[in-house]
């Protein structure tokens, strides 16, 4: 295939470059004073150029739009998501017509009113009318998009709610760290100079909260129809969590904490059915260019029934059980990721903390 | 540059040097034509460069032989390093954005045209406006040099955000690389201030007798807004960087907090990248429109000219670029929609950003307007102008998507918006400049070019830029992020493998393509036929001097100027222009 390709390309380039020439020599033969003046030949076949390229062109948009139509957007699995598709299609439907409407004006003018000597231009500077009609239409238009817009954003970043299971997403150089809350829904404090060892996310293991926090790699697990409260964060540069079935993005800062939160609607059992396609995996990605391995960094996004997740979460240990904690629990199950030492100093270390509560 | 200026030396002031005329020229049409030639070599070094990352994108994993030979180590074995891969997209984005389109569009133009529409001897200062030249000259060199360092160029984007582009644990190319950057780009931006500051005082104080602001061609109304843009939004930009280089060098935190990278904790605390992004974009947005304001100002000349029509709405056309201008320094918010800002500034982002759609309405239907019962002469710059519109439109009403917060957070920094900047001020501001370039020809150098190639140039080159740039819009929507090195790590994106073929065999051609105009280009400043005084027929002043450059443009007095510059096909009149500088006949009345 690439083989192929690059001997058509180079195939094309030398025969371009043949004619280019030939054009030249021919051009020079017949060089005068007026050898590159504009002909009346000229102009009616760039004019009818115009014609074919126009209409080549829209017969291209068409088609792409037919090619791309079950590919462009997945379906989406987010409660907010149908939402943004909504004003997306209606955008569509605005942008697609004037589209359209502006291109064949375009061509067919450009085609019509190619210059013929004997014809006059029609002198025609100026109307109040006309100018009023496109300034008012448009404004009108993008009115109301404002206000539709405006208001399906209000209503995806307004707060989450009270009972959202709180997860924090952390992102470093190449990869991505999932928190669980744990029982009391509240995240442990954590500051980067706690960074150490195992205690990757630099959880402070003094803070009460953190004890019952868990971690998840590879893969993280959410449960349908349940809102989610991300809070994002970074160690070194500037991530962005991209979860394109979800419709949702957010900046992952070092310094700061970054917040969105969403309700996923299909698990990914359903989704699996629906595409035809026993392979799917939701994905989270990174989206803000974080360094040679970017375009790899991702995580696996699981949705699964509350029961599922429940289950899932169980057999995670807790933090206090991974690093050691205030009460340093007992390994109950030997599990995969959890050959890590405690690590009992890091109570002891937080006189230098920066830290930072979520 | 063109030999055959040796023989003539019409000018009355004095004798020139070699020096003094070739290289460290004050007079605003040699600069002009400095700028043009270093913006073309420019231009191909970008194009180069997307040539090279476009073949790893097409065909990833593959080994292209041609890659190693040119980048050594940066390509073992024919294949592209990541790292390379981003130091590419991230020159190939400076160099496009600022030395091609902002230097070299606004420094060819504004040289050329703002002295020879108004009515001018020269710029206001001849001595900064050289400066401006020099300086522009040493960003390019620097930048270029940045190639060839070996930890390798700028590797953060063509937006260099904090952290990513201060340490040089995260990155390679945040090292001497960016050092490079940072300087190239605050030599550009001194380069950037001499000129704008000049382009303004000229047009305000040196316009000849009759040329009422109401009475300036519409090119010279852009370059004017653009230089007050640039002047406006160029020393933020400088201020970003400034910071920057203290945070990179002198160990401050004005960019940086809470890091810890390589297995280290840094000590920077209480700054913040989002700091840099707005300092960043507050030069950002307008820049968008210091780029794309001179094309569409050409493109409303040559229209104009060769529809031989008025220009449709002349005030309607000043205003809309007022408003542009105006409201580009209050949308920069809709770059950073996603980066945890204040949902209640995102809602101000969203309406001030879909007000730009309405002066950019309003500009295209005065475009329709003018084209409409015109009598179209299809020069090479026409078909460009005409391409401009089409690409203005494209691009302009995925903008209204993009621009919408609750949309972006879906599509932002996907491909969909590598489309969306491509076609509206890439594609846009590039075909204003050819259009520029082969209206222009004969003025700055006295010959035609060719116009069978400038054709072939044109119909290749936009099928090309449709080619790449509208499949990507499809890519955006299925999630694909930009600056993604390939594609492969995601199953989710196998569909697309094809289509990212296809792309790159359009960028290829529409990288040969440009052979043709830089072939046509340097042979036509030879061998080019003698150009006529007026061969488009134009009303401006321009073409009132004579085809041999003389210092000081006119040989006798400056014209007056009687009239508006667009008196095209008047009912009244048999011929159909009527150039600014004829008077009034008894009874006529002024427009």
């Amino acid at each position: 295939m690439t083989g192929f390709l690059t001997i058509v390309v180079v195939t094309l380039g030398v025969i371009l470059l043949g004619k280019v020439l030939k054009i030249f020599e021919l051009s020079g033969e017949l060089r005068g004073a007026d050898a590159n003046a504009v002909t009346t030949k000229d102009n009616r076949t760039q004019g009818a150029l115009v014609m074919l390229f126009g209409l080549g062109f829209l017969a291209f948009v068409i088609h792409q739009f037919y090619k791309f139509k079950d590919m462009m957007l997945p379906v989406s699995a987010s409660e907010h998501g149908v939402q943004t598709d909504m004003l997306l299609s209606v955008s569509f439907w605005v942008i697609i017509p004037m589209f359209f409407i502006t291109h064949i004006l375009l061509i067919y003018f450009a085609y019509k009113y190619y210059y013929r000597p004997e014809r006059k231009a029609t002198f025609f500077a100026h109307s109040t009318k006309l100018e009023l009609i496109w300034t008012v239409v448009p404004t009108v238009v993008l009115t109301t998009l404002i206000v539709y817009g405006i208001s399906t954003w209000n209503k995806i970043m307004a707060p989450a709610a009270e009972d959202a299971m709180v997860v924090e997403l952390y992102a470093k150089q190449f990869d991505w760290t999932g928190r669980y809350a744990g029982e009391d829904n509240k995240l442990g404090r954590s500051g980067y100079r706690l960074i150490e060892g195992a205690n990757v996310l630099g959880v402070d293991m003094t803070d009460g909260h953190a004890q019952d926090d868990k971690v998840a790699r590879g893969e993280l697990h959410l449960p349908v129809n349940k809102e989610v409260s991300f809070k994002f964060h970074s160690r070194d540069v500037i991530h962005s969590a991209y979860m394109p079935h979800f419709r949702t993005q957010m900046n992952c800062v070092p310094g700061m904490t970054t917040q969105f939160h969403f309700k996923p609607t299909i698990t990914t059992e359903q989704m699996r059915k629906e595409t035809n396609n026993p392979e799917f995996d939701y994905i989270l990605l990174c989206n803000k260019i974080c360094g040679s391995a970017h375009y790899n960094m991702q995580m696996t996004i699981i949705v699964e029934s509350e029961e599922d997740f429940n289950k899932w979460l169980e057999g995670k240990k807790t933090l206090a059980q991974e690093l050691g904690g205030a009460d340093v629990a007992v390994d109950a199950q030997p599990h995969a990721d959890a050959a890590i030492d405690a690590h009992d100093d890091a109570t002891t270390d937080s006189d230098s903390l920066d830290v930072q509560h979520p | 540059m063109a030999e055959h200026h040796d023989n003539h030396h019409h000018h009355p002031h004095h004798e020139e040097g070699f020096l003094s005329k070739w290289v460290f020229s004050q007079d605003h049409k040699m600069i002009s034509k400095q700028f043009l030639v270093t913006a073309i070599i420019m231009g191909v070094v970008g194009m180069l460069l997307s040539t090279m990352f476009r073949l790893q994108l097409g065909w990833p994993g593959q080994s292209f032989p041609i890659l190693e030979t040119i980048l050594g180590k940066w390509a073992p074995d024919g294949v592209l390093d990541p790292n390379m891969y981003l130091a590419l997209v991230t020159i190939h984005g400076t160099i496009i954005v600022f030395m091609v389109l902002t230097g070299g569009l606004s420094g060819t133009f504004a040289n050329l045209l703002i002295p020879l529409q108004i009515g001018a001897r020269d710029m206001a200062s001849g001595f900064i406006n050289m400066l401006s030249y020099w300086f522009f000259f040493l960003s390019s060199a620097v930048m270029f040099a940045s190639l060839f360092v070996e930890t390798g160029p700028a590797s953060g984007g063509w937006t260099v955000y904090p952290p990513l582009s201060a340490l040089p644990q995260a990155i390679p190319g945040s090292g001497l690389g960016m050092t490079l950057w940072l300087v190239s780009m605050s030599l550009f931006i001194v380069s950037s201030l001499l000129g704008g500051l000049n382009y303004i005082v000229t047009v305000i104080n040196l316009r000849t007798k009759g040329m009422s602001m109401w009475r300036l061609p519409l090119t010279v109304w852009a370059l004017l807004i653009t230089a007050v843009l640039g002047v406006l939004s160029f020393p933020v930009l400088f201020s970003a960087a400034l910071l920057l280089i203290f945070d990179r060098s002198l160990g401050t935190s004005f960019y940086l907090s809470e890091i810890h990278i390589g297995g280290q904790a840094l000590e920077n605390v209480g700054g913040s990248p989002i700091l840099y992004e707005h300092l960043f974009w507050f030069l950002g947005h307008p820049e968008v429109y210091i780029i794309l304001l001179p094309a569409l100002g050409i493109t409303s000349e040559v229209i104009s000219t060769n529809s031989r029509k008025p220009i449709f709405g002349y005030k309607a056309m000043v205003g809309s670029i007022l408003a542009i201008a105006f409201l580009s320094f209050i949308v920069w918010g809709h770059h950073m929609f996603v980066t945890g800002m204040n949902p209640f500034l995102g809602s101000v982002f969203t309406f001030t950003t879909l007000l730009v759609a309405i002066p950019s309405a309003v500009k295209v239907f005065n475009y329709l307007t003018t084209l409409w019962k015109g009598n179209i002469v299809f020069t090479p710059g026409t078909l460009f102008a005409i391409g401009l519109v089409s690409t203005f439109i494209t691009g302009g009403l995925t903008g209204i998507i993009l621009g919408d917060s609750a949309l972006d957070i879906n599509i932002h920094d996907t491909y969909f918006v590598v489309a969306h900047f491509h076609i509206v001020m890439g594609a846009s501001a590039i075909f204003g400049m050819f259009a520029g370039v082969y209206h222009w020809f004969p003025k700055m150098y006295g010959r035609m070019m060719n116009k069978n190639l400038g054709y072939m140039h044109f119909w290749l080159t936009i099928t090309s830029v449709y080619g790449v740039f509208f499949p990507m819009h499809f890519l955006g929507l299925a999630g694909i992020p930009r600056r993604y090195y390939s594609n492969t790590a995601f199953p989710l994106f196998d569909d697309f493998i094809d289509v990212n073929s296809m792309i790159s065999v359009f960028a290829i051609i529409g990288a040969v393509a440009q052979v043709i105009f830089i072939f046509n280009f340097f042979y036509s400043i030879y061998k080019g036929n003698k150009a006529t005084q007026n061969p488009w027929k134009s009303n401006t002043l321009e073409w009132t001097t004579p085809v041999e450059h003389i210092h000081g443009n006119w040989p006798g007095a400056i014209p007056e100027v009687q009239r508006w510059a667009y008196d095209y096909s008047r009912p009244d009149k048999d011929q159909d222009f009527v150039p600014q500088d004829v008077p009034l006949e008894p009874g006529e009345e002024a427009h």
